[in-house]
């Protein structure tokens, strides 16, 4: 039997790679793709938390699916984005769009 | 039979009003318009007549005004005077109107000309009609404005709008004495209406004095001495309106006030006599001034006031029957003289009768008409003239006026001699420069014969041959007593051997001794002579008493407007300037100093902290993750 902690740590785990990636890297989709690794980094703490409590009846993992769709949509509507963005600027390297900028 | 007499200056007033709007559209047409209005107008005076005669009389129309406990009603009076000026003024409106189509045929303002002759048609018709002296007042005023507007109507001349303004105000002058009787029967008599004058013979001043200042209107109207000015200087207007308007009826109208206030006058005995002096002055200063004077028209003016001057003289002895009579006579053969003369002036262009002559042999209709007028308003039996004039020197014999007798017996005399001057220069003789006669249009010379028929019979009708028909006529109704009906043969014996002696005068200087007499004569008495010539220099005393002060007190109050009254406004504006300066230079350094410091100091901050904004969505990330492990720290360790 694999203990608790080990799953929290590999949710901690995934979880930092994430931020990491958000943090660091220059291309959209590595972004999109590490805030699906931090998604999936609370999936599985949800998952452990349910699996793991005194009177376990699955709402964890219910949720879990929940933010499996939800994750989804939110990855659609960013590549979406990530589109058009390209079609106006021919890049989508983030550091290069600056439009905000003053 | 229907009242229709209020109907009578509507028609004039609609063809004013459509000749003054579409005058440019309908052009000649509006001599056509004017001349049908005043030919219903005509129609229309007859029939009032004929009402009249079968016993309708005055009426009111409708309430106008309603002050303090009375009311002003709008009325129309009918009386025999009105009847007889209606008639008179309609008949000679319309044949002037016709012959004015010839006259101004050329004319630029056509359309307007006939409008203005329409608006005056109206307002004197008005003013006959007015039952009291509010309307009569009106109407006064309307034809005053459009003798002031024809006049001055070539007023590209500067000579003939000069004389439109004279003319407005030297009879604003007697106006305003009009204007203030008004208003002394009103407070006093609390009455404006004519029918009721009758009543007013208290022996009141106030009631002298009311009278004397309605005559000074009339003064000022029918150019009486010392307001006469006017009226020669009006010969400026073209000749129609001269004949129309400052011969026949809108000068009338003063003699036709005090015939209309006859009751009151005459319960006045001193207004009356100084009707009679003014008439008898004037009568005889314009006779002497029209024997020297050179322009045919205004020979034919001076006559027109010494005319006037004689129905003054007629009504002021008592006269009722002998003014009116001679009014009307005058008005058919003094316009039958302004158009012979127009229609001379209208074929030789000039004015000068010592530039005239020997036109009656190119002119024969307008010779021959002007010949009778002039017999007319000598006095020469059976013309119009002689039984008026008549009429009226026997009654200043028979009222005993000797002084005024001399007078009026002087004026027939200068009469004759000076309207015998005229035909003698114009029409015989040689011409005396560089002229080419040539008849007058038919359009001209019809109205001409019209009005030379009424200069020849019209007389008659007050004469003993038709029972003075005239005279029983003008008292229907009237409760003053008549005058003597009786012929007085030794005046009129007398005044025909006047009219004669005249005429012979006239002969003896101006065709026997070919002009060579007067020449003499002005050495003999060339003070004399100069003194007439220049018209007793009533003109220049005026400028010296009342112009060239009021000039300089004009000028002085120019002065002061422009010193003082200027100055103010001028320095309140500098003053204004001055503290417009100040508040810019507030504006200017504080205020906006202020609000751009505030920008300023906004600006350097921002430079400083625009850093911060590097556009770089990670480092905002970045910036946000750490400020959430911060929140989460200090969570901990507070909330522990």
């Amino acid at each position: 039997m694999i203990p608790e902690s080990h799953f929290l740590m590999l949710g901690a785990a995934l979880f930092s790679i994430g931020v990491f990636g958000v943090f660091t890297r220059r291309n959209a989709i590595g972004i999109l793709m590490s805030i699906e690794l931090i998604l999936n980094a609370a999936n599985i703490n949800l998952i452990t938390f349910s699996k793991f409590s005194a009177s376990p009846d699955g709402l964890g993992q219910i949720f879990a699916l929940f933010v499996i769709a939800i994750a989804a949509a939110s990855a659609v509507v960013g590549l979406c984005l990530v589109i058009s963005i390209y079609r106006n600027s021919k890049t989508i390297l983030v550091n290069k769009i600056n439009l905000m900028k003053w | 039979m229907v009242n229709l007499a209020h109907l009578i200056p509507v028609f004039p007033f609609a063809a004013f009003v459509v000749n003054i709007l579409f005058g440019r559209r309908v052009k000649k047409f509006s001599a056509i318009v004017s001349i049908s209005a005043s030919t219903i107008s005509l129609c229309l005076s007859i029939y009032t007549l004929v009402c009249f005669l079968k016993g309708q009389g005055s009426y009111t129309l409708f309430k106008w005004l309603i002050f303090g406990g009375t009311s002003l009603n709008i009325g129309v009076i009918v009386d025999p005077l009105t009847c007889m000026m209606l008639v008179v003024v309609t008949i000679i409106g319309t044949l002037i109107q016709i012959y004015s189509i010839g006259y101004m045929k050329d004319d630029a303002r056509f359309s307007r000309f006939f409008a203005y002759m329409s608006l005056f048609m109206g307002s004197m018709l008005g003013l006959l009609l007015a039952d009291n002296f509010v309307m009569l007042y009106i109407f006064w005023e309307g034809v005053g404005l459009c003798s002031y507007l024809l006049i001055s109507f070539w007023f590209e001349k500067p000579s003939a709008a000069r004389a439109g303004m004279k003319a407005f105000i030297t009879t604003r002058i007697g106006d305003t004495g009009l204007l203030i009787g008004i208003f002394i029967l009103i407070f006093s008599a609390h009455t404006v209406y004519f029918s009721e004058l009758g009543n007013l013979n208290g022996a009141s001043p106030l009631f002298t004095a009311a009278a004397i200042l309605i005559f000074c209107g009339a003064v000022g109207k029918s150019a009486q001495f010392p307001l006469h000015v006017w009226l020669p200087d009006a010969m400026e207007g073209p000749t129609p309106v001269s004949a129309l308007i400052h011969a026949a009826t809108m000068v009338a109208a003063g003699v036709y006030l005090v015939a209309r206030c006859f009751i009151f006058f005459s319960s006045h005995g001193q207004a009356l006599i100084c009707v009679a002096y003014v008439g008898g002055i004037t009568a005889f200063f314009a006779a002497t001034i029209a024997t020297v004077n050179n322009d045919i028209k205004r020979v034919l003016a001076y006559s027109t006031i010494s005319q006037l001057g004689f129905m003054m003289m007629g009504l002021g002895v008592g006269g009722y029957s002998a003014g009116t009579f001679h009014l009307m006579t005058h008005a058919f053969f003094k316009a039958l003289l302004f158009l012979c003369a127009g229609s001379v002036i209208h074929s030789i262009h000039t004015q000068d009768i010592q530039k005239m002559g020997g036109v009656f042999r190119k002119m024969k209709i307008t010779g021959l008409t002007f010949v009778i007028a002039s017999l007319a308003i000598s006095g020469i039996p059976p013309f119009a003239g002689f039984w008026s004039k008549d009429e009226i020197l026997s009654e200043i014999m028979r009222n005993g006026h000797p002084f005024l007798f001399v007078l009026a017996a002087v004026t027939s005399l200068l009469t004759a001699f000076y309207m015998f001057r005229l035909i003698f220069l114009v029409l015989f003789g040689k011409s005396r420069s560089e002229i080419h006669p040539h008849e007058s249009p038919k359009v001209m010379t019809v109205p001409l014969s019209i009005l030379a028929v009424f200069a020849i019979f019209i007389g008659l009708v007050g004469s003993p041959f038709m029972n003075n028909a005239f005279q029983n006529f003008i008292y229907l109704g009237q409760t003053h007593e008549s005058e003597s009906l009786k012929p007085d043969y030794a005046v009129m014996g007398f005044s025909t051997l006047l009219a004669v002696l005249g005429i012979g005068i006239a002969y003896l200087l101006y065709i026997l001794n070919k002009n060579i007499l007067p020449q003499r004569v002005r050495q003999h008495f060339s003070p004399l002579y100069n003194l007439v010539y220049n018209k007793y220099y009533v003109d220049e005393i005026y400028d010296f008493l009342f112009i060239r002060p009021t000039m300089r007190l004009a000028k002085l109050a120019f002065k002061f407007d422009l010193g003082v009254i200027d100055g103010t406004v001028n320095g309140v504006a500098k003053l204004t300037v001055i503290f417009s300066k100040i508040a810019a230079w507030i504006d200017r350094y504080i205020v906006d100093g202020a609000v751009n410091m505030t920008a300023k100091i906004v600006g350097i901050f921002s430079l400083v902290l625009r850093r911060t904004q590097t556009g770089y969505i990670q480092t905002y990330l970045l910036i946000a993750f750490f400020g959430l492990v911060i929140i989460i720290f200090v969570k901990l360790i507070i909330g522990g």
